[in-house]
């Protein structure tokens, strides 16, 4: 930041006029928006058309939390968190696998990650939904060791974890992939020549080299599961919605726009905080 | 570790079946005689035959196309120009990707709701081909800044500084030596909005109006209803397989025609 004093004022106009368009867009149609969610959630409830929506009331919000809600949101969470170590933990090996191994066929195990994500998302869920069914694959191949299960997987809580996982797997790979590949592998080699385990290793240099990765991959993974109502509708069934299911509910068919905004304020809150506590790390891979 | 990848490789082996065996399960379950996704009773091509006949399908994939092909137009264009705009630090920079992450990192169900209620209470837009282009363009440009961003730091800058100092104009440096440097990504991220816009399905939830329903949409309110239909699985499977083969046929000709300018490199530094 040193040199900003020096930057030329025209280097600033250049660059804001470059940015320009895209702040405009962003700020009509998302900031806006987003701004009118704030305004929403502190209004009366809206039970017609009309656009008055005073009094201001904080009443959205004491209904938001109402313990009758917690189960959902600890779910919610749950899903979230599950969905994001499971993606770690399939991702990882695989970001650095093609980073490291994947000599010139990066390129193509790259967009082999990404090509099951052309076909429509929910056809893809449907898959998972035949798959998973009593009479389906899995439970058939499963039945062979004796491991199946009467009625299948379906609307169980690791249907919709495995789903979700599914669905956000390449946005963790993506930016581990980024972080791997600039990783400079001679550290690990340096760390074995200096009597270093593999453990150790991986916890001490590797994990550290590639965190910023880690954490934009978690980001990317973690609040889209937090939001989605898709998957965990499908797969799960009724009896397992998320914060984003009823979220959904509140502007679809209850008509309370105001609890849906102060759920959806809720869930934003809940993006800050993991931004905030990622902070500047990682910034530079997402 | 590096001498050993055969466990590794093993592993990135299994994340690929668990990427591909839903995939390879809807190309199977397309040629299924009966409606059945989980059995397979009798092999037929009746569901393809069923899909090209299926106007409303049709209809709806003619929108989802060109509703996915104009976002990703308009988002490729201000986006590519707003990651030459971050390209150098000045004042304010930090400000501008807190905004610009923000539609990675605000969930689907969110933008959507806030959509539906900007376009309905606030500023008036009726809900339809417009509303659904102003908001995929806003959720995908990011995508596009973050693909182009990082092309355009890893650039080197020299290259437009030789073009400069042999008597090149700002406007034919970057058209003959910046413009083919970030083609690729810029491609890379057209093809990522595109996609991004092809396949959503909650924001555009809220914003499709009567008669124009995207093929997402439509799939979805079918089946909630009564399950998905064999010819959705069967488009699905036509979708995967042009794709691969045009990726397949992209990085072919990318990797010849890095080839060929390695060989150029050669030649020069000889």
């Amino acid at each position: 930041m040193a040199s900003c004093a020096f930057v030329s004022r025209s280097r600033w106009l250049k660059a804001n006029g470059l940015l320009l368009p895209t702040g405009v867009w962003l700020g009509i149609f998302l900031i806006a928006p987003l701004a009118l969610v704030v305004q929403f959630s502190f209004a009366t409830r809206d039970t017609g058309v009309a656009r008055a929506v005073l009094p201001w009331t904080t009443q959205a919000y004491l209904t938001a939390l109402n313990p009758a809600f917690l189960p959902i949101f600890l779910r919610t969470l749950a899903y979230a968190f599950a969905t994001t170590a499971l993606c770690l933990l399939l991702g990882f090996p695989l970001a650095w696998f093609i980073a490291r191994h994947g000599g010139r066929f990066r390129t193509v195990l790259l967009v082999a990650v990404l090509i099951p994500f052309w076909s429509s998302y929910l056809a893809r869920i449907y898959a998972w939904k035949a798959l998973l069914d009593g009479d389906g694959l899995v439970n058939q191949l499963l039945g062979v060791v004796g491991l199946d299960r009467s009625g299948g997987f379906l609307l169980t809580h690791s249907a919709v974890v495995l789903g979700l996982t599914y669905g956000f797997l390449p946005f963790m790979v993506l930016p581990l992939y980024v972080a791997c590949e600039r990783f400079d592998h001679r550290l690990v080699e340096a760390s074995f020549d200096l009597g270093h385990g593999r453990v150790s290793t991986f916890f001490r240099i590797v994990l550290p080299g590639v965190f910023s990765g880690v954490l934009a991959g978690s980001l990317l993974v973690l609040v889209p599961a937090a939001g989605d109502f898709v998957t965990p509708r499908l797969l799960g069934g009724v009896g397992q919605s998320t914060f984003g299911s009823v979220i959904d509910d509140q502007f679809r068919g209850g008509n309370n726009w105001p609890l849906g905004s102060a759920m959806a304020v809720l869930l934003l809150l809940l993006v800050v905080a993991v931004l905030v506590l990622r902070g500047r790390r990682g910034e530079d891979v997402l | 570790m590096n001498r050993r990848p055969w466990v590794l490789g093993g592993v990135a082996g299994l994340v690929f079946l668990f990427l591909y065996a839903p995939i390879a399960w809807l190309a199977v379950v397309s040629f299924n005689d009966s409606r059945s996704l989980s059995r397979i009773t009798g092999l037929s091509g009746r569901w393809y035959g069923e899909l090209f006949e299926d106007s409303r399908v049709l209809e709806s994939l003619a929108l989802t196309l060109r509703l996915a092909l104009a976002s990703a137009v308009i988002a490729t264009v201000i986006g590519t120009l707003a990651a030459f705009g971050l390209r150098k630090a000045f004042p304010g920079r930090s400000l501008w990707t807190v905004l610009l992450s923000l539609p990675l990192v605000v969930p689907e169900v969110v933008m959507g709701v806030a959509l539906l209620g900007f376009c309905v209470k606030l500023a008036g837009i009726p809900l339809g081909f417009g509303a659904l282009l102003f908001a995929h363009v806003a959720f995908s440009l990011s995508f596009v800044v973050v693909v182009v961003r990082s092309r355009v730091a890893g650039m080197d800058s020299r290259m437009e500084e030789a073009a400069a100092d042999l008597g090149a104009s700002p406007l034919t440096a970057f058209r003959t030596v910046t413009l083919p440097l970030v083609a690729p990504a810029v491609l890379a991220g057209a093809a990522f909005a595109f996609l991004l816009s092809f396949d959503d399905v909650v924001i555009s939830s809220y914003l499709t109006g009567v008669g124009s329903t995207t093929l997402p949409v439509f799939v979805y309110a079918q089946a909630s209803k009564r399950g998905i239909s064999p010819e959705i699985v069967a488009l699905s499977t036509l979708m995967v397989t042009a794709t691969t083969a045009l990726l397949l046929a992209g990085v072919l000709i990318a990797s010849w025609r890095a080839r060929r300018a390695g060989q150029a490199a050669a030649l020069v530094s000889a």
